[in-house]
């Protein structure tokens, strides 16, 4: 069972046994490792027919719809980690989706492409069209309207609505990128886990 | 000539109960003894834990698969397309029983039965049933047959209704359960077009308040208006673009007069004429009736509460994107309240132009849909499948026979 890289970080930061929430799961890959390889309790919500049937086919639990209605019908923390993978840029309202998920979910999990990477810059500066995100290989028009946003963007959002990073990972194609500097020109992937500060359990005295 | 993936000739069976205790209904009333049509496909395992029930609708009976007569120009039974081998309720794999509902016309106890008490037929003496009794009196049929748990309980419309009452009210008796295209509680749209059907009929003057079983004439009239009004529901705007537009019917123009010419109209016409052959119309009023009560909220509060017991169940639910008598947010309303109670749900919304009628047409996605969630229920359940019936060798090939003993004779 191989998963793409993205994919694969992700599944290290979920912990055996947990509850796990998969929005837009497509065809199920990775929600399948998951119940298999981490006994995760796994669910999933995904808007087209033909990635529902594959989820069903794979033995997943899926409903089809999408994310605000399919969020909308679980109740507060009913998961450990919703998780978020590739999809952000393409919601009609990225900043709802990402505070319904730490609602739904004590943790949220979310990957997207950098459009920071420095072919991205290049590509804008040498050739004057937009570039496309360095793991979306469709041209702009045949894509789902998407908003391009960066490693620095994401960030900013987080520490603006007062969201906990947890955890970072970054990816430069399919290799991890470890270094301190440099991520938002470096990395082509990222990969955050976000808690809600409210959720969070007090701190204890000093 | 039945065909290869059919489950062949079935047998009709009746399981009789209440005969000295009377069965107990939801208004108060009692019924006694209770007649239960029902047929059976495929075999019971070992531990009689590949049962799957399905449930009718509206107008459905207890043959739900194969063929009653080998009939030169048989019509095989009314789920035909999903039940059988290699079908979406594989019979090599699944015993499947398909029992008629109380209130019907297809050998359960409904109106149409003889009352013991008068030996004439009950007609309006028949006491009025609920979703629930119809549900009562299958809990009755599957102890009969000897199934302490059923593996899965299956059925769109009316029968996506029984469905639902079983995982509320029965938790305990079902691993699985898939409503299809139905609701949790009838709405006031629903209930108004029941009623446009019940009113058709006692508008009929040979009704006479239903005691019409000794006379020369049945409410055919009255109850072919109520099917007519019924077919145009299960059917979509787009589906009779499609199937009929506005083509005229053995006519090349308009006659300006009052006689069939759309072929829309020979449809309807048809049909309803064709359902006063093999419906009562009593029952019709019955069974619309008992599905005008059927609302999980009302007795729970919310349908989330209904389910509270029921988070051991996996579910399925479907529905049809065409569909505007039972739409796609009924479903999604009891996705929800599923969620709410935490049960594990599936949910698809087929992409059908059939409108409701698609939960008998869509038999491809049905049947890829439906295999792969009863695969997984098989394998998460640990459910331990039939043998396979060994083939009898069509020609056998006498030289290999004397080699080695047969498998068949073994």
């Amino acid at each position: 069972m191989i998963l793409r890289s993205d994919l694969q970080s992700i599944t290290e930061l979920i912990p055996n046994g947990s509850k796990v929430l998969d929005l837009g799961c497509g065809d199920g890959a990775l929600l399948e490792y998951l119940v298999q390889k981490k006994q995760v309790r796994g669910r999933g919500i995904e808007l087209s027919e033909a990635g529902v049937l594959a989820c069903v086919k794979r033995g997943l639990s899926v409903r089809q719809g999408d994310l605000e209605e399919g969020l909308a019908d679980y109740p507060s923390a009913s998961f450990d980690y919703v998780i978020l993978s590739q999809t952000l840029p393409f919601v009609d309202n990225p900043g709802r989706i990402v505070h319904e998920m730490l609602r739904v979910g004590q943790q949220g999990i979310v990957s997207f492409s950098n459009w920071g990477y420095w072919r991205c810059r290049l590509h804008l500066l040498l050739t004057g069209r937009i570039p496309q995100a360095p793991d979306l290989p469709q041209p702009w028009y045949d894509t789902p309207r998407w908003q391009a946003f960066t490693i620095t963007d994401f960030g900013r959002f987080c520490r603006q609505q007062n969201l906990t990073i947890d955890r970072q990972i970054y990816l430069a194609g399919d290799h991890p990128y470890t270094r301190r500097k440099f991520k938002n020109l470096l990395a082509t992937t990222a990969i955050f886990a976000l808690k809600n500060r409210q959720s969070q359990p007090p701190s204890m005295p000093e | 000539m039945i065909p290869e993936n059919s489950v062949g000739i079935v047998n009709p069976e009746t399981f009789t109960f209440a005969k000295d205790e009377p069965f107990q209904l939801e208004s108060g009333a009692t019924l006694y003894p209770v007649d239960v049509a029902y047929e059976t496909y495929g075999r019971l395992n070992a531990d009689r834990s590949n049962a799957i029930l399905i449930n009718h609708a509206l107008s459905g009976s207890a043959h739900a698969a194969g063929y009653h007569t080998l009939d030169p120009d048989p019509k095989p039974g009314w789920w035909d397309n999903c039940i059988g081998p290699g079908k979406a309720f594989d019979t090599n794999h699944f015993f499947v029983i398909c029992s008629n509902v109380l209130g019907g016309c297809y050998g359960s106890s409904g109106p149409s039965s003889l009352n013991p008490a008068t030996g004439q037929p009950y007609g309006l003496n028949f006491p009025v049933v609920t979703i629930g009794d119809m549900v009562r009196a299958q809990v009755k049929l599957i102890d009969h047959l000897g199934i302490d748990q059923l593996l899965c309980v299956a059925g769109g419309s009316m029968g996506g209704m029984q469905v639902l009452e079983w995982a509320a009210h029965h938790p305990e008796r079902l691993k699985a359960a898939i409503p299809i295209a139905t609701t949790s509680r009838h709405s006031p749209m629903l209930i108004a077009l029941s009623e446009v059907g019940r009113q058709a009929i006692y508008a009929d003057p040979y009704w006479n308040r239903g005691d019409y079983y000794q006379a020369e004439h049945k409410p055919d009239a009255g109850l072919a208006v109520a099917r007519m009004v019924g077919h145009i529901t299960y059917l979509s705007d787009e589906s009779m673009h499609q199937k009929f537009g506005r083509r005229l019917k053995d006519i090349e123009q308009y006659g300006y007069e009052f006689e069939t010419e759309f072929e829309i109209e020979s449809y309807l016409k048809y049909n309803g004429h064709n359902f006063t052959r093999r419906f009562d119309a009593n029952s019709y009023l019955y069974v619309t009736k008992a599905m005008d009560y059927f609302d999980l909220c009302a007795v729970h509060g919310s349908v989330a509460a209904a389910f509270a017991n029921s988070t051991h169940i996996k579910f399925l639910v479907v529905s049809f994107t065409s569909d505007w008598l039972y739409p796609s947010y009924h479903s999604k309303e009891l996705v929800s309240a599923l969620h709410a109670a935490e049960a594990d749900v599936t949910y698809l919304d087929i992409k059908s132009s059939w409108g409701h009628d698609a939960f008998l047409l869509e038999v491809d996605t049905m049947t890829n849909l439906l295999g792969s969630f009863l695969g997984r229920i098989v394998r998460e359940e640990g459910i331990i499948l039939p043998e396979a019936e060994v083939e009898p060798a069509a020609e056998p090939d006498p030289i290999e026979n004397d080699a080695a003993p047969s498998a068949v004779s073994a």
